[in-house]
């Protein structure tokens, strides 16, 4: 609605002209106050509420990389491969932006898995929350479609046949599969075609769709306001004077300069492995994608990248049932849909880890351990722990990794699962009225 | 392609089938020794280059190694006269095809796909084997098609299997060595020298600008360090009011 005769800027000092100019015709200090200056934040944030920005920090990051990237590469089978190198050897800083944008995709995962945890450490994903959460699980998806594609481009012998594994998931699916795998590949294998429409979602669609998740995520915690380590919520606590939460803390300047000193340790640790270690002991440039795709060739031990690890440790574990695999990649699917029901799931009365009772305690750290075994299984052959002894009873003779890769995956399940019972009737201790700064 | 799925996921995958179940050697090699570098593109010249290509490495990039373009021009170009030039093989693809049953793989990024430690290994492990068609044989890399291509230097091995019986179980285990049957032109500590320059230089070549990336990582992190420092302080300052 058009307002006239706002009131002229008067804050900004030399600039009052031009800022008032601007604000008659655009909302500029209205969209300050609300989001940033006068948008009031607990004052409680700890470790783990770095994670938020540092993502948004690797978007950002993602993106300008990934444009200088495109004006030096060539998505086609013939010349991908090359381009990639010519990028790494002839372009000046080549190897630089890069390896930025190599070290950016795991970096990428680790704040995301680091940002997740923390929402269900804290319960943020609890009431009036919900969308915020079930925004960010779609970022979740949007991303690993993100990784998924940008994985093909540089069309060495990972790319592809990770490619090739991945499109046949889809091909698993009853009676649409296989019809399904061709539309997605454009082509009976991977090849030229697939490259391209990979290129074309990698480096517009997705990012579009990441871009737009992000702003609504963003909108809908400036909307209800943000959780903090106690779980205590201070916007009811007003502080009749001021207007404002008696525990909260303009955004800016004291969480922007806060989350700038954690961009400042996030660039030391992610240049010392740019510069340092890019190929991260194998595992965000494996050794196998310095060789160019081969069809006609099958790498003896195919691994996705070890942030799709733990879902593919799932797909492994689970056998095949009436001669198809779709059974494994059903698990796999519903593993990362399941994150959508946890606002509905969790009955307990307090949000934090900090005054739950013993049960969730347990089960989220149970969670955690199999998330981490879960993703290391997924980066080894089966192999990996041996053979069950002979004698053993009903199993004996399987590989070890097997049988713990699906006790694993029966309890990353069940903490889904039965959560509605052992969060209502748990221990908790009483939420303290104000948060603990 | 619902076999490869089903191969994937039920097969266990061979870990150490590539390396013949033979332990890797560390790879001695020192990125800073452009001594060592040069000799290995000497090396690398005039034996690899035969029937392998380089072919996203350019003749002009060796000025990394202190060579100057004079030096290249007259010393290292034996299939090419442009110094822009990449490093193609002299034998046409079907040629070697022919001869060998295998294109002969491009070795721009074989120091980063192999590795140098198990280069290292791989140039010392051929043995004469007469069973082979090229009459060579490798231990690391069993039935391998390329001969041994350094064998003037290192002579010929040969393969010794001896058993061993373990006392307790009765169980035989077969241990296979190998032995210099004929020494080379080299003595066997001047060969590891040899075969280090040579995979020093194929590490140097698989990414050309990493000395350029550690030089620039320092600079970079006595940057952020020193950023660290004053938005720490600066948040400090800021915070002081926070109760």
């Amino acid at each position: 609605m058009a307002k006239l005769n706002k009131p002229p800027v008067t804050e900004a000092g030399r600039f009052n002209g031009i800022l008032t100019w601007v604000d008659q015709r655009f909302p500029l200090v209205a969209l300050w106050k609300d989001q940033m200056s006068e948008y009031y934040a607990p004052k409680n944030f700890n470790f783990w509420y770095y994670f938020g920005s540092l993502a948004l920090l690797v978007l950002v990051i993602q993106i300008v990389s990934g444009i200088f990237l495109t004006m030096n590469y060539k998505p086609s089978a013939q010349d991908a491969f090359a381009s990639v190198e010519y990028i790494m050897r002839d372009v000046p800083g080549g190897w630089f932006i890069r390896y930025v944008h190599s070290t950016g995709a795991s970096a990428f995962f680790i704040c995301v898995y680091l940002h997740m945890a923390r929402g269900l450490m804290y319960g943020s994903y609890r009431k009036p929350r919900e969308l915020i959460w079930i925004f960010g699980v779609m970022i979740y998806l949007a991303l690993m479609g993100e990784a998924f594609f940008g994985y093909l481009l540089p069309w060495g012998q990972m790319s592809y046949w990770g490619a090739q594994v991945i499109i046949n998931l889809f091909g698993t699916i009853p009676l649409i599969g296989e019809p399904l795998a061709i539309w997605i590949r454009g082509d009976y294998n991977v090849a030229d075609a697939t490259l391209n429409r990979f290129f074309a979602l990698h480096v517009i669609a997705l990012p579009l769709v990441l871009l737009g998740l992000v702003a609504a995520h963003l909108m809908a915690l400036h909307e209800v306001g943000s959780n903090n380590p106690d779980g205590v919520e201070i916007y009811k606590d007003i502080d009749p004077a001021s207007g404002h939460p008696r525990d909260g803390i303009p955004m800016h300047p004291y969480y922007t300069i806060k989350d700038i000193v954690g961009v400042a340790v996030f660039l030391i640790v992610f240049s010392v492995i740019v510069f340092f270690s890019p190929e991260m002991g194998g595992y965000f440039l494996e050794a196998n994608n310095f060789i160019p795709a081969d069809p006609l060739k099958t790498p003896e031990h195919i691994a996705p990248v070890w942030y799709f690890t733990p879902y593919y440790a799932m797909l492994r574990a689970v056998p095949p049932m009436f001669a198809s695999q779709f059974p494994g990649v059903a698990v796999m699917g519903i593993a990362v849909l399941i994150f959508f029901a946890i606002p509905w799931l969790d009955r307990g009365k307090v949000k934090s880890i900090r005054y739950r009772g013993t049960k969730y305690r347990v089960w989220f750290t149970l969670f955690v351990i199999c998330f981490l075994i879960l993703g290391y299984l997924g980066v080894e052959p089966t192999t990996v722990w041996g053979e069950i002894p002979k004698g053993f009873p009903l199993i004996g003779g399987d590989y070890s990794a097997l049988w713990v890769a699906r006790v694993l995956t029966v309890i990353y399940f069940l903490f889904f699962l039965l959560m509605p019972w052992y969060t209502a009737n748990d221990n908790e201790k009483p939420e303290p009225a104000r948060v603990t700064f | 392609m619902k076999k490869l799925l089903a191969i994937l996921l039920v097969a266990p995958a061979l870990a150490l089938a590539n390396t013949g179940g033979v332990p890797v050697e560390r790879a001695p090699i020192d990125l800073h020794d452009k001594v060592s570098l040069q000799r290995g593109a000497q090396i690398f010249v005039n034996h690899c280059l035969n029937c392998h290509s380089a072919n996203v490495m350019r003749y002009a990039r060796l000025k990394d190694i202190g060579l100057t373009e004079q030096q290249i021009k007259d010393n290292l170009m034996l299939t090419s006269d442009k110094v822009g030039d990449t490093m193609n093989a002299a034998m046409e693809k079907d040629v070697a095809k022919a001869a060998f049953g295998v294109v002969p793989p491009d070795l721009s990024l074989v120091g980063r796909s192999r590795g140098p430690d198990w280069l290292y290994t791989y140039f010392k492990s051929f043995y004469r084997d007469p069973a082979s068609k090229t009459g060579w044989n490798n231990l690391l890399f069993p039935n391998v098609a390329m001969p041994h291509v350094l064998w003037e230097s290192q002579g010929e091995q040969g393969l010794q299997v001896t058993e061993r019986k373990d006392r307790n179980t009765g169980d035989v285990t077969h241990v296979r060595k190998l032995v210099l049957e004929r020494p080379g032109t080299l003595s066997p500590i001047a060969y590891d020298i040899q075969v280090r320059d040579l995979v020093n230089y194929l590490a140097y070549m698989s990414e050309p600008a990493q000395a350029d990336r550690k030089l620039w990582g320092i600079l970079v992190l006595f940057f952020l360090a020193g950023f660290f420092v004053v938005v720490l302080m600066l948040k400090h300052e800021y915070w002081k009011d926070v109760r």
